[in-house]
């Protein structure tokens, strides 16, 4: 009962600092977001007060939790949850690719601007999707690989539920005009004070799962989790001193300037990706491709040496995005060699996924998520080496600004991180919700054609506008003078901006039959098909390991 | 807890560790990929001995080949202006009234005109030169305050309505609505009056005698215009600030002064030659005898800075 009571007061203290906070507010969008943080304080007193069985309480009989079984309620929400994501970020993907085509579709409203949604559409895809699929794919594998229950359940559920509000806070934020104007870490400082504090929680409920393990070593998924967590609060952290203008008001300026500030922002952009979109999906790949596939990861040893080489070069890549820029000339250096020498460490992944299908792959041909699997890591493999290139400065000097940094980034993104995720979603969907299988295993085919085509599509034309818009800028004619204006390499690119565009719907296509697909398998429905191939299941075996007493 | 086993398939042994039924091979690293990185490792300590890469105490080395950022753009800055060197000597030396004389010479002042239009004046004018509702047009033979060179190179120079430029090209036109000079009844007679001139709307007498008595000093008993005082010509159908009856009636009511810089200040005077041949070359460019002797009367068209 104290516990109750403690956790209920500490909810009505959380209403009660959000009301203070929306009655002083300076400005309408910190209103707005303190009365969402003022909803959601009191959603969580009226569930902590109306889920408690008082009567099993008075009478001291309160159920145990079985000890014996996977705390997978949270999995079950993530799982839908990041299909909902995928396909909100995926759509609003396609509404700013048209609007660079049709400049009449930002509709001439403030939170309908390019401005605006560009940061929608980005942290939808990478914190919305992505960061819902790696808390709950960690959830879901810390627990398997280590047959252990989720350390500290309750912190657990504040992890999730306190992750979608940060995604809320940031994405009304942007509509609203709230930005701090650091790409990937628009949110403004209050938001990042929240996610802070729900970060550090999320690395207690990892580590105390972790510690609680009843496997004797750490499985190499786990390393790669850890590292992402806790590397993306340091991070954050850094990235984020800002000062309030007021503690009532959502404006705030950051402490670095200048160029310290580009090279922290930038620091901190280069290793979200290489933190939050490789290592952390790394895990995933990790955990999920010797499952699906069932056979065991290529090399131990390879592992080892790829992960480290990985979180030690990384760190210190990011001056790449500064080339010819007002940073020193020795830090641009240094973070081109860096890029260079994290070549190897990158494929090591890749290597270590791909030759995991030794022995099977024949399931290629008949297993789609398998071929998800291994289109994912080919997408991986071609970033990686592209990313390197992509960093020689003379390279650089061609791509920087233009198209190509776009093309690359989804290459990867649409690529690498969506394709893992679809293909966990697909393997999880079945499992978590006890069904024999998919809904349909022909839909993930097509999930995975349109999807296919839709990267080809949206890679290749903005290889192609990117390549040639580079090219424009710096075309001096036989007189020596610069042939083109700005505005004339804008408009060669328009052809591509609509080759973009579609495969974009075709990518969004196939997220929405992957959403009818997991529908149909949670509601238990199995479509009538010639079937395709099935990973074998062993329900009895999806458990943690019972603590047993000293013999 | 080892439990070391060959992998039937390949053949390879496993490390003895299992977690949720997932096992690890034995593999060793792959050779091609450890040589890989090998190299990587050696070609990034080659590339930080030649080039800027450890930071000491006060500044970075500067490397073995002495490369700097900062010394490439200068050193592509310097012979992209080599290569051009020659050429601008010659304008620098040929006034701009003989440059038509020389065809080599011109073809290459409108080359490097296209250029510098391109950064300064597209922001105003379009890529295309074409203006829009505040901005002429470049292309077409409608000239404001001069369409030959020398006038053009004037106008370029001292800006129009530019403040603190004593020779800028200036004229104001009263704001006849605002400051209660004609009535609105008065107005939309006399817009409907220039507009009756080409031939968007009925004659109006009530406002022909309106234009007699307030518009002919500068825009001329034909209202064809004044170069004098870049009195937009309001009997052809170019329109600055837009031809549409309410436009017109906007126009009169509240005059407008639309400003261009002085590029005097901004440009080198080679620069702003070769921007008076490119714009001349667009369309409409007079010849020197072209131009009206007395543009106040002027029987051409006039309608642009």
């Amino acid at each position: 009962m104290e516990s109750v009571v403690a956790r209920a007061g500490m909810w009505l203290a959380a209403l009660f600092v959000a009301i203070v906070f929306f009655v002083n507010a300076v400005d309408t969008g910190f209103a707005v977001h303190m009365a969402i943080f003022g909803l959601a304080a009191l959603a969580g007193l009226v569930i902590s007060l109306r889920k408690t069985d008082y009567l099993a309480v008075a009478n001291g009989t309160r159920l145990a939790v079985d000890q014996g079984r996977y705390d997978d309620d949270l999995i079950r929400i993530g799982v839908i949850l990041t299909t909902f994501w995928g396909v909100v970020g995926f759509l609003v993907g396609l509404v700013i690719a048209s609007q660079l085509a049709f400049p009449a579709l930002n509709l001439g409203l403030e939170w309908t601007n390019f401005g605006r949604i560009r940061p929608l559409h980005t942290s939808a895809v990478i914190f919305a999707f992505g960061g819902t699929a790696l808390i709950t794919t960690s959830f879901y594998i810390v627990q398997r690989t280590c047959r252990a229950r989720l350390a500290l359940p309750g912190l657990a559920r504040f992890v999730f539920w306190g992750y979608q509000l940060f995604i809320v806070l940031a994405a009304t934020g942007y509509v609203l005009g709230i930005s701090q104007s650091k790409e990937y870490a628009e949110p403004e400082w209050y938001v990042d004070l929240w996610l802070t504090i729900v970060w550090v929680a999320y690395l207690a409920v990892f580590v105390g799962t972790i510690m609680k393990r009843t496997e004797p070593h750490i499985y190499v998924a786990n390393w790669f989790f850890l590292s992402f967590i806790l590397t993306v609060a340091m991070l954050h952290v850094v990235n984020n001193i800002n000062i309030p203008v007021s503690i009532f008001g959502a404006q705030s300026y950051p402490l670095f300037g200048g160029v310290q500030g580009a090279l922290v922002q930038w620091w901190y952009g280069h290793n979200a990706v290489g933190f939050f979109l490789t290592a952390g999906f790394l895990a995933m790949m990790y955990y999920f491709v010797p499952k699906q596939a069932e056979r065991p990861v290529y090399s131990y040893r390879l592992s080892i040496i790829h992960f480290w080489g990985l979180i030690f070069l990384y760190i210190w890549a990011g001056p790449h995005h500064l080339h010819y820029t007002a940073l020193p000339d020795w830090a641009q250096t240094l973070g081109m060699v860096f890029s260079i020498m994290l070549w190897m460490p990158s494929w090591g992944g890749m290597i270590n996924g791909l030759m995991t299908l030794n022995g099977a792959w024949d399931k290629v041909r008949t297993d789609p998520i398998i071929r998800m699997m291994v289109l994912s890591l080919a997408f991986y493999g071609m970033s990686t080496f592209e990313g390197p290139m992509m960093s020689i400065k003379s390279v650089n000097s061609l791509s920087h600004y233009t198209d190509w940094t776009i093309g690359h980034v989804h290459s990867g993104a649409l690529g690498w991180n969506g394709m893992i995720t679809f293909s966990a979603i697909y393997y999880l969907a079945p499992r978590l919700w006890g069904r024999e299988r998919l809904y349909s295993l022909r839909m993930v085919n097509w999930h995975f054609w349109l999807a296919t085509l839709g990267i080809v599509f949206y890679a290749s034309s903005m290889w192609v506008t990117g390549i040639m818009e580079g090219l424009m800028w710096r075309e001096y004619g036989a007189d020596g003078y610069l042939v083109n204006s700005f505005a004339e390499t804008v408009a060669a690119k328009h052809p591509m901006y609509l080759l973009r565009a579609f495969g974009g719907v075709l990518y969004l296509s196939g997220a929405i039959i992957m959403a009818i697909n997991v529908w149909q398998t949670v509601a238990g429905k199995l479509r009538q098909e010639e079937p395709l191939r099935q990973a074998a299941y062993d329900a009895a075996a999806d458990r943690p390991l019972p603590a047993v007493a000293a013999e | 807890m080892s439990n070391k086993r060959i992998d039937e398939p390949t053949g390879v042994e496993t490390v003895g560790h299992e977690w949720d039924g997932i096992e690890e091979l034995n593999n060793p690293l792959p050779r091609w990929w450890l040589i890989s990185f090998y190299m990587t490792i050696v070609f990034a300590i080659g590339y930080m001995v030649v080039y800027p890469a450890i930071p000491m105490l006060s500044k970075g080395t500067e490397g073995l080949w002495g490369w700097s950022s900062r010394g490439q753009l200068a050193k592509e800055l310097d012979e992209a202006q080599a290569g051009r060197a020659a050429t601008l000597a010659a304008l620098a030396q040929v006034p701009i009234e003989q440059l038509p004389a020389n065809p080599d010479l011109m073809r290459k002042a409108i080359a490097g005109g296209r250029a510098a239009f391109r950064v300064n004046c597209v922001q105003c004018h379009g890529s295309g030169a074409a203006g829009g509702i505040g901005y002429p047009n470049l292309n077409d033979d409608d000239w404001l305050w001069g369409g030959n060179l020398k006038e053009i190179e004037t106008t370029l120079i001292n800006g129009i309505r530019q403040p603190g430029n004593a020779q800028t090209r200036t004229s104001l036109m009263p704001n006849f609505g605002k400051d209660g000079i004609l009535t609105p009844a008065q107005i939309s007679d006399v817009a409907d009056y220039v507009l009756s001139l080409s031939g968007k709307a009925p004659m109006n007498a009530n406002g022909k005698l309106a234009f007699e008595a307030n518009c002919v000093v500068c825009h001329g008993a034909d209202a064809k215009g004044s170069r004098a005082v870049g009195a937009p010509n309001l009997s052809d159908a170019i329109w600055l600030y837009g031809g549409s009856k309410d436009q017109v009636v906007g126009s009169i009511t509240k005059a407008h002064a639309g400003v261009m810089p002085a590029w005097g200040g901004k440009l080198d005077p080679v620069t702003i030659k070769m921007l008076a041949a490119y714009v001349h070359s667009l369309g409409g460019g007079e010849d020197f005898a072209d131009a009206p002797t007395n543009p106040a009367a002027g029987t051409t068209g006039n309608a642009k800075p």
